[in-house]
C-alpha cells in the first residue's frame, strides 16, 4: 500500500522554477530518504508534501487521499508530522510543556479551558511514555532553548511523535551536530522505523546516516528527480556522482 | 505543575512557594483598606490600583502570554466604562447590571474587532489595533446625543447593592466599594490564572513561542488569537466598567490612546512574563501619578524616567528580577 503519492508536481517562484515535474511513491512502513546538492530544491519539496505551500501545479495524495489543497493544520490532523532544517521548538518552555502541548494538540484538547482529572492523567502519562521513548526523561524540566542541538531535535522528534502520525517527515535531522549526537539521533530514528514501524520521509546531507538508514533513496537536482532506487543501485550511478562531484569526477 | 517521575522535593517546594506568593499577594490586597492611610493614600486610590491592575493584567493575557501586542486596548476599557455609564444614567439603577454591560459591550465589540486583527501579526496587528481604537476615541468624542461628546456621561452613581434581607453600600461607604472591586478583580483574575493553567493556556503560550511549530502541530493560530484577543477584552472591558462606578463619570479620556499606552507601559514595569506583574506595575504607575500630579503638571515625565530605568536594568520587568523564568 502507498502512504504517499507525488505526482508531477513543480514549484515556481517568479521565474525560478525550483522543482520541475517531480514524481514519487512512498510505501507505507518505508524508510525514503530525499538527498541532493545544496539548492536541489529538496527543502521545498518537502514543504509542499507537509502544506507550508502549495504546488503550483500537480498532486500530491495522502494515503489514497488528494491533500494538495488542505492546510498545514488540516495534514497534521489526518496524520502527517515533521520537524525542521532549523530547530522549532518552544523555547522557553519545559521539555514536558513541549511535548504535552503536541499530546493535547492531538487530542483535540486545546481549545479546553479545563480537563477533567482522568483525561488531565491521561496527558500526563502520554507525556511521559513520549519523554521516555527518546530518552530525554532526566531533562524533562530544562527549558527546552536551554539544551544542546541535538536534545532540542529530539524534543521536536518526540513532538511529532506525540501528534501519532502515519506519516513521519523529518528535515536534516542532523544538521549542525556533532558526532556523538548524530549516532543518537539516527539511532532514535532506525528503531522508530525499524521497531515501531512508523513510514518516514528523511532529508538528509549526512551520507553515512542516509546509506544506514534508508530503504530507498530519491535523489533530487537543480530540481528535478535525478534517480531513485536502493542504496547500493544510488552509490553506484553515475550521474549521481556526477551532481554531486561535478562532471570532472 | 507536573508532579510525575521528579525527585519530589523539588516540585513541593515550587508548589508551597507559589502559594506562598498567593497568600501574599492577597493579604496585601485585602489589608489595602488597613494599611493604605498609614502611608498617606486613601481607599479609592486602592480601588484605582486593583482597576488598572485588573486592566494591565488583561491586556497582558494577549501582550505577554499570547505574544500580540495591542497598543489600542482602551477601546475596550472604555467602552466597559461607557456601557456602564448608559445603565445607570438611563436604564436601571442596578449596579451589577451595569457591570454586566459594560462588560458585554467591550468584550462583544472587542470579539467582533479580534476577528479582523488576528490576521495580522507583529507591528501590523499593533497598528491595527490603534487605528480601530481611534475610531472609537472617535464615537465617543463626536456622538454628542449618545455618548455626551467631549463632556462625557456625567450625573449617575453606582448604587448599593442589595441582597434581600441586607444592603451593602458601596455608593457612600469607600471600604464597601474596595471589597466589591476586589471580589470582581479577583473573579476575573481567577478566570485568567485557570485558563492559562489550561491546556487552552498552554495553546496561547506555544503561539507566543513559536508560531511555525504550533501550526505543525495542527493549531490554528489565528482562531486562538482571536480567542485570546476576546477573553482580554472582556477582562479589560470589567476593568473599565469598574472604572466608571469608581467615578460615576464616562467621559472619551477612557478611550484615548494615552490609556492603552499607559497600559502597555504598565505591563512592561511589571514584568510582562510574570502573571502578576502588571499590577505591580499599575500599583506603582497609579501611585506615582497620584503623588506627582500635585506637584508637577510634569509627573509624567518621572514616570518616563522610572520606566527608561527598568527596562535598562531589569528587561523583565520589577517582579521578572526574582527569577521566574518559567511561562506560567
Amino acid at each position: 500500500m502507498n502512504m504517499l503519492e507525488v505526482r508531477n508536481v513543480s514549484k515556481h517562484f517568479g521565474n525560478l522554477v525550483a522543482v520541475r515535474q517531480i514524481s514519487l511513491t512512498v510505501a507505507s512502513g518505508e524508510l525514503r530518504a530525499i538527498i541532493g546538492p545544496n539548492g536541489a530544491g529538496k527543502t521545498t519539496f518537502f514543504n509542499m508534501i507537509t502544506g507550508f505551500f502549495a504546488p503550483t501545479s500537480g498532486q500530491i495524495v495522502f494515503d489514497g487521499r488528494d491533500v494538495t489543497g488542505l492546510t498545514a493544520e488540516e495534514r497534521v490532523k489526518i496524520g502527517m508530522a515533521r520537524t525542521f532544517q532549523i530547530t522549532e521548538v518552544f523555547p522557553d518552555l519545559s521539555v514536558n510543556e513541549n511535548v504535552r502541548v503536541a499530546v493535547e494538540a492531538r487530542a483535540g484538547y486545546a481549545l479546553r479551558p479545563w480537563l477533567p482529572a482522568d483525561k488531565r492523567h491521561a496527558v500526563e502519562a502520554t507525556v511521559s511514555e513520549l519523554i521516555a521513548r527518546v530518552g530525554l526523561v532526566d531533562k524533562r524540566d530544562r527549558a527546552v532553548g536551554e539544551l544542546s542541538h541535538g536534545d532540542q531535535r529530539t524534543v521536536e522528534i518526540a513532538m511529532a511523535l506525540a501528534l501519532r502520525p502515519r506519516l513521519l517527515l523529518l528535515d536534516e535531522p542532523t544538521a549542525g551536530m556533532g558526532e556523538q549526537e548524530t549516532y543518537q539521533i539516527a539511532g532514535l530514528i532506525r528503531r522508530l522505523h525499524r521497531e515501531e514501524n512508523y513510514t518516514i520521509i528523511l532529508v538528509e546531507h549526512d551520507m553515512r546516516v542516509v546509506f544506514h538508514l534508508a530503504d530507498r533513496i530519491s535523489v533530487l537536482d537543480q530540481g528535478a528527480l535525478l534517480a531513485e532506487g536502493e542504496p547500493d543501485d544510488i552509490a553506484a550511478n553515475r550521474a549521481v556522482q556526477e551532481a554531486y562531484l561535478g562532471k570532472a569526477a | 505543575m507536573s508532579d510525575l517521575a521528579q525527585p519530589p522535593g523539588i516540585v513541593v517546594q515550587a508548589a508551597e512557594r507559589r502559594w506562598l506568593r498567593l497568600a501574599v499577594i492577597w493579604a496585601v490586597l485585602i489589608a489595602m483598606p488597613l494599611w493604605m492611610p498609614l502611608v498617606g493614600g486613601y481607599t479609592d486610590l486602592g480601588a484605582r490600583i486593583l482597576v488598572f491592575g485588573l486592566a494591565a493584567m488583561s491586556l497582558n493575557f494577549l501582550m505577554g502570554y499570547t505574544g500580540q501586542v495591542s497598543f489600542g486596548h482602551a477601546a475596550y476599557f472604555g467602552l466597559g466604562v461607557y456601557g456602564a455609564g448608559f445603565i445607570l444614567l438611563d436604564f436601571s439603577h442596578s449596579t451589577l447590571l451595569a457591570l454586566l454591560a459594560g462588560i458585554l459591550l467591550g468584550g462583544l465589540i472587542g470579539a467582533v474587532i479580534g476577528a479582523l486583527v488576528c490576521r495580522s501579526r507583529g507591528i501590523y496587528f499593533a497598528l491595527i489595533t490603534i487605528a480601530f481604537q481611534e475610531v472609537f476615541y472617535y464615537i465617543g468624542y463626536k456622538w454628542d446625543s449618545v455618548t455626551g461628546g467631549y463632556d462625557g456621561l456625567r450625573g449617575f452613581q453606582r448604587q448599593p447593592i442589595h441582597f434581600g434581607l441586607f444592603t451593602i453600600d458601596i455608593l457612600k461607604n469607600d471600604v464597601a466599594f474596595y471589597y466589591f472591586v476586589l471580589v470582581i478583580f479577583g473573579i476575573v483574575v481567577g478566570l485568567m490564572g485557570l485558563i492559562l493553567g489550561s491546556p487552552l493556556g498552554r495553546t496561547f503560550i506555544a503561539l507566543r513561542e513559536n508560531e511555525r511549530r504550533a501550526r505543525f502541530l495542527g493549531i490554528q493560530a489565528n482562531r486562538y488569537i482571536w480567542l485570546s484577543f476576546t477573553i482580554s477584552a472582556f477582562c479589560i472591558a470589567t476593568a473599565g466598567a469598574l472604572n466608571a462606578l469608581l467615578n460615576n463619570f464616562a467621559d472619551p479620556s477612557s478611550l484615548d490612546v494615552t490609556i492603552s499606552g499607559e497600559l502597555v507601559v504598565m505591563a512592561v514595569l511589571g514584568g510582562i512574563r510574570s502573571f502578576w506583574g502588571p499590577l505591580l506595575g499599575a500599583a506603582v504607575f497609579v501611585v506615582v501619578e497620584n503623588y506627582l500630579s500635585g506637584l508637577t503638571l510634569n509627573w509624567l515625565f518621572f514616570v518616563g524616567l522610572i520606566f527608561v530605568i527598568v527596562v535598562m536594568f531589569f528587561p523583565r520587568g520589577l517582579l521578572g528580577m526574582f527569577g521566574q523564568r518559567r511561562a506560567v
